[in-house]
């Protein structure tokens, strides 16, 4: 399954909605398209949802790293919400848990960009 | 799991890439892996074949990939070779190092490593071949746990 990815706002937050496979290819080209697309229009609050996230390889953890990294680079913030096991597991192994801004809760996540 | 091997001839193409990693869970479920370890056999497998095709071939439609698995008693054993320059190992840098840790690549290897229980490449002029081997639960007496 390709990846498949939406966005919403949330009280100046823009939620990402993301689910299938973060891989080389197509789900990779669409999270960096779509963070790269929400920055360069403003939106500089992004919380990242790997609910539905059910698979994810060494490109899509890249990926991961530069839509983090994007975001810092032009004044923005990116956090994670929701991570599977396999993300959760992934991202330790690989040392990036503590990297990343790590939220299992919508609204707490939400609650904690600057204001 | 009685002695069986497998062997696939590929293109160097984003399709390998994932006929591979499928055709790897396929394998490891026929042999028995519980789900976490039939995840991480065909990561791994996925991995591999992402070097083999974007580094080793450079998407050289006249270069192929060959996948081979072999199941015996105690492992399943897949090799993977590509035609490409050979990789050498050593100087991949450790992706763990607080340096590399926001690098957007180079964590192939390291995965593979983390997710079977022998790896051994082995480069020449003629392309790289990977080893990997994933012993039968039970069997290994020296498998390292990627997920603990």
């Amino acid at each position: 399954m390709s990846m498949k990815s939406s966005t919403r706002q949330v009280d100046g937050v823009t939620i990402i909605d993301l689910s299938g496979r973060i891989t080389l290819g197509e789900g990779s080209v669409v999270l960096r398209d779509t963070v790269r697309d929400l920055l360069s229009k403003g939106n500089k609050k992004i919380l990242l949802n790997l609910g539905d996230v059910n698979y994810i390889d060494s490109s899509g953890i890249g990926e991961l790293v530069s839509a983090y990294t994007t975001a810092r680079n032009q004044g923005g913030e990116l956090k994670l919400l929701n991570l599977t096991k396999k993300v959760h597991d992934l991202l330790q192994i690989t040392k990036l848990y503590t990297v990343f801004d790590v939220k299992d809760d919508e609204a707490a996540a939400v609650k904690a960009f600057t204001k | 799991m009685s002695k069986d091997r497998v062997s696939y001839t590929l293109d160097s193409t984003l399709d390998t890439v994932n006929s591979a990693e499928e055709t790897a869970g396929r394998m490891a479920a026929e042999a028995g892996f519980d789900d976490e370890d039939v995840m991480k056999i065909s990561m791994a497998v996925r991995e591999a074949a992402v070097n083999a095709v974007l580094h080793g071939n450079a998407y050289d439609p006249n270069k192929k990939v060959t996948l081979d698995f072999e199941r015996t008693a105690q492992d399943l054993v897949i090799t993977i070779r590509d035609q490409g320059k050979g990789l050498d190992a050593s100087k991949i840098p450790d992706p763990l190092a607080p340096e590399n840790l926001m690098k957007t690549s180079g964590r192939g290897i390291f995965l593979i490593r983390s997710f079977m229980d022998e790896v051994e490449i082995h480069p020449s002029q003629t392309g790289t071949e990977l080893r990997m081997i994933k012993h039968v639960r039970g069997n290994a007496t020296d498998s390292k746990e990627a997920f603990q």
